[in-house]
């Protein structure tokens, strides 16, 4: 008979799993716990042991898809007959209480007893309640068992189901987000909403993956289209950026500096013994103005914190750095950042970003950050509107370094110059705040010696 | 200087590779259990005298080390199917012990039939060595039942999830042991057997079950297999002794055994128990051994340890050095390890066959096994959920 095998969750309260590898294809002869296939989850990398034996008759996902927890990914032509008919469920415990006989005539001793005789009874799948503007029938509270949950008056009839399935920190984002989880259709395991619906929806895209009402899609399939599915780093960093955009108001203010006086320093530097073993970047000199700023300007190190009605003032600087790797982007953190001393960042900067590249960035580095620099000027870009980092209160992307002409002392003269770009929070650091800070940092590279007034 | 100046320069892609210090800190962690270390059988397979523990496993003839090879072999083989079954999508969650058998069989086999064990989670191992069938096992990893055996008949306590939890209630038990006069120099002794983990250690539930055990003298052994990961903490964010040595801060001896010399696991348990029954206990046992595979079905080691560390950890295999030791000191013959292998594909097949055929719990287990006396309240919350239960389609 034909066996399916459905995406198991190998983690705990996984929903999806993404097939990276095929080991076998249709036809090949399995045998049970073979490794079939290799699937990647939000947690780790996994290899599928075969649950029968059998010939392989169909692989039902291709290599790169990623499918929900229960959907079959293969079928097996499997010598074993087909199981007789399910068993009903039980109404009632066929055991008993502790020291009493059950109905099979067992005297209970304590739970859990062997495998009744005949073939194995699982749980049928229920149906998910799907929500809907009317239904043709409604369950009242009280025949559902469960009280009504109180609701204002939107004019919708009581839904079977009572309430969308979503958890709680889900619950909270939809709130922060003004989006009514009624009108959102889970995508997850049994039809629970997910973070991705809600910040799907939130972005102003139905959740279904149709596109919005009259604008088709340029072509559905065919030649001219590559289709990536959206996942790992890729997935994350659109989630992060959705809800960091539609909850902080970003504000951008931009700055062109002079930054000669710096990269001489820089030169000097390097010529001299204490730097011969490290890559001083003008990245670190950045870095170290970025922290000296941040003391005077203590708005722009912080948190809001909704939740609590809090705005969090960090006395150290966990300097994130945006690193461009292959598998996506990532921001590892300089921990106290603003303990370092220009060696000490330029130090710490070139680990860390060898590291990020060969994706070995522990995941405890990439998180817990205070303020993030994005270098955009490494692809040769003059400046951008950086998006923060979720949590953080502001980011600056620092652009290419480029002889300019630039006037100085009422003559134009060809100097180094630099673009900044500071987006920050305005829910906590006024135009005027951050304003001062990315003066201070222009000051700071402008003319380094300041550091020592400071 | 026409072309844009990169903030840093781009450079081609290092290959993913650990630094030199990584390696040398992993190794230096896990990987030699020092000079304190007993052992009687290397990872060779050569049996190595010891003038204070030979004596406890001066019985040990071919028959009976066949048997512990048997025992680890059947245990590794369930504990690997278990883990294809929750890949399966058949467990929820396992725990796999993969390189713990020697330092669980060692133990387990030590224990007479009156002395009490109490287990942690994955302690796979110990319950089959009192005699608890491995399908017993399924129900909780499957989410059917909270343990299903006796634990006064097979003197093996049910699994406890909460970490060192378990120190706490074998300490109790080792001082009612002692308070009804059951610790002497008879053959019908008792004595209590706690085991938990080098994680474990730094939970103040183990601290205080040392301090109450130490106090009143209890007769327990308190066996720490240290698999070097608590999780994806290494022992040496654990603790700044070796684990051993802590029990002297307590006032009793604290010994390591190789965790993976099943020889010596059993001879120092035997030892340490006897300690026990005759009034000189507790005593602390730091097996050494490692996890090979992960902490649990859920977790992915490859994300905070080096693949060196396992490949180092391989060459010590418990099950590879009996069975060196077998055919090359007591000519074992091929059809032996031939039987052993069958045996566990049986094994295996059986604890596959149970797991896929376990029914369900009714919806009502919840209510029916929580009082001993009807309760209206419950009553009504039972209907309630089995009405709702009703009104799904296809039950």
């Amino acid at each position: 008979m034909l066996r399916e095998f459905a995406m198991p969750d190998v983690g705990e309260g996984l929903t999806e799993a993404e097939v990276v590898t095929w080991n076998v294809a249709p036809g090949d002869t399995v045998v049970v716990n073979q490794i079939i296939c290799e699937i990647e989850t939000a947690k780790a990398a996994v290899e599928l042991p075969c649950p029968y034996a059998g010939t392989v008759g169909a692989l039902l996902v291709e290599p790169g898809q990623t499918v929900a927890v229960g959907a079959p990914i293969i079928a097996i032509e499997s010598a074993e007959a087909a199981p007789a008919a399910r068993a009903p469920a039980p109404t009632e415990e066929l055991g008993a209480k502790i020291g009493e006989a059950g109905k099979d005539g067992r005297v209970a001793t304590l739970v859990g007893y062997g495998p009744r005789p005949g073939p194995a009874a699982r749980r049928p799948r229920r149906s998910v309640p799907v929500v809907q503007e009317s239904h043709g029938h409604e369950l009242s509270g009280q025949e559902s068992g469960f009280p009504e949950p109180a609701r204002g008056g939107k004019g919708r009839g009581v839904r079977v189901g009572a309430v969308p399935l979503a958890k709680p920190p889900v619950r909270k984002l939809a709130r922060d987000l003004g989006v009514d989880l009624y009108a959102l259709i889970g995508t997850g395991s049994d039809g629970v909403i997910t973070r991705e619906d809600v910040a799907v929806h939130a972005a102003g895209r139905p959740t279904d993956g149709s596109q919005v009402a009259g604008i088709p899609p340029v072509t559905a399939t065919g030649a001219g289209v590559r289709r990536e599915p959206i996942r790992g780093v890729r997935k994350a960093t659109a989630a992060a950026m959705v809800t960091s955009a539609f909850t902080a108001p970003h504000v951008t203010e931009f700055l062109a500096i002079d930054i000669t006086a710096t990269m001489a320093l820089r030169d000097r530097l390097r010529g001299t013994r204490a730097y011969a073993e490290v890559k001083l970047t003008p990245l670190a000199f950045v870095a170290k103005a970025v922290c000296l700023a941040a003391r005077r300007t203590p708005a722009v190190n912080a948190h809001w914190d909704e939740a609590a009605g809090e705005i969090l003032y960090y006395d150290r600087v966990q300097l994130g750095i945006a690193v461009a790797t292959p598998r996506g982007l990532i921001v590892p953190k300089v921990r106290d950042a603003d303990t370092l001393t220009l060696h000490g960042l330029a130090t710490a900067l070139g680990e860390l970003t060898a590291t990020a590249r060969s994706g070995r960035t522990p995941p405890a580095d990439m998180a817990g950050g205070t303020f993030t620099i994005t270098n955009v000027g490494v692809f040769g870009v003059d400046t951008g509107t950086p998006i923060l980092n979720p949590g953080e209160a502001a980011i600056l992307a620092v652009g290419a370094i480029k002889p300019t002409p630039w006037v100085v002392d009422g003559e134009l003269a060809v100097r180094t110059v630099c673009q900044l770009a500071l987006s920050f929070d305005h829910r906590l650091v006024d135009g005027e705040q951050g304003s001062r800070f990315l003066a201070d940092v222009g000051a700071l590279l402008a003319d380094p010696g300041l550091a020592l007034t400071w | 200087m026409s072309a844009p100046q990169a903030w840093t320069p781009a450079t081609s892609v290092p290959e993913p590779q650990a630094s030199r210090d990584h390696v040398v800190a992993g190794l230096k962690g896990t990987d030699e259990g020092g000079a304190d270390l007993v052992q009687l059988l290397t990872p060779e397979g050569l049996r190595m005298a010891d003038p204070r523990f030979d004596r406890f496993a001066a019985d040990v003839d071919v028959p009976a080390l066949q048997a512990l090879y048997r025992d680890m072999v059947l245990v590794r083989r369930f504990d690997r199917e278990a883990n294809a079954l929750q890949r399966q999508g058949q467990l929820g969650i396992w725990v796999p012990l993969l390189g713990q058998e020697a330092a669980q069989i060692g133990a387990g086999r030590a224990m007479a039939p009156q002395d009490m064990a109490f287990p942690s989670y994955r302690e796979h191992g110990v319950a089959w060595a009192r005699g608890i069938d491995p399908t017993e096992l399924l129900g909780i990893f499957r989410g059917t039942d909270n343990g299903s055996w006796d634990p006064i008949a097979t003197g093996f306590h049910l699994y406890t999830i909460v970490i060192g939890n378990q120190c706490l209630n074998a300490t109790g038990y080792a001082m009612g042991q002692k308070f009804e006069g059951k610790v002497g120099d008879g053959p019908d002794a008792e004595a209590t057997i706690c085991f938990f983990g080098d994680g474990a250690t730094s939970q103040g539930d183990v601290h205080e079950g040392f301090v109450w055990a130490a106090v009143y003298d209890a007769p327990v052994v308190f066996y720490c297999q240290n698999n070097q990961w608590a999780i994806s903490e290494p022992t040496e964010r654990q603790t700044r002794v070796p684990l051993y040595k802590r029990a002297q801060g307590y006032g009793f001896e604290g010994i390591r055994v190789d965790g993976n010399d099943v020889l010596a696991c059993l001879a120092v348990t035997r030892w340490a128990l006897e300690e026990c029954r005759t009034g000189n206990g507790p005593v602390l046992i730091e097996a050494f051994t490692y996890r090979m595979d992960a902490h649990t079905t859920s977790d992915d080691p490859t994300r905070y340890r080096l693949a060196d560390e396992l490949e180092l950890w391989k060459l010590k295999d418990p099950i590879e050095r009996v069975r060196v030791n077998l055919v090359r000191e007591h000519d074992v013959e091929q059809d032996f390890f031939d039987d052993v292998q069958a045996g566990s594909d049986e094994l295996a097949a059986r604890f596959r066959q149970f797991c896929t055929d376990m029914p369900p719990p009714a919806p009502d287990r919840m209510f029916s096994q929580v009082y001993a006396e009807p309760s209206p309240n419950v009553e009504a919350q039972r209907e309630a959920f089995l009405a709702y239960h009703a009104s799904f389609e296809g039950v």
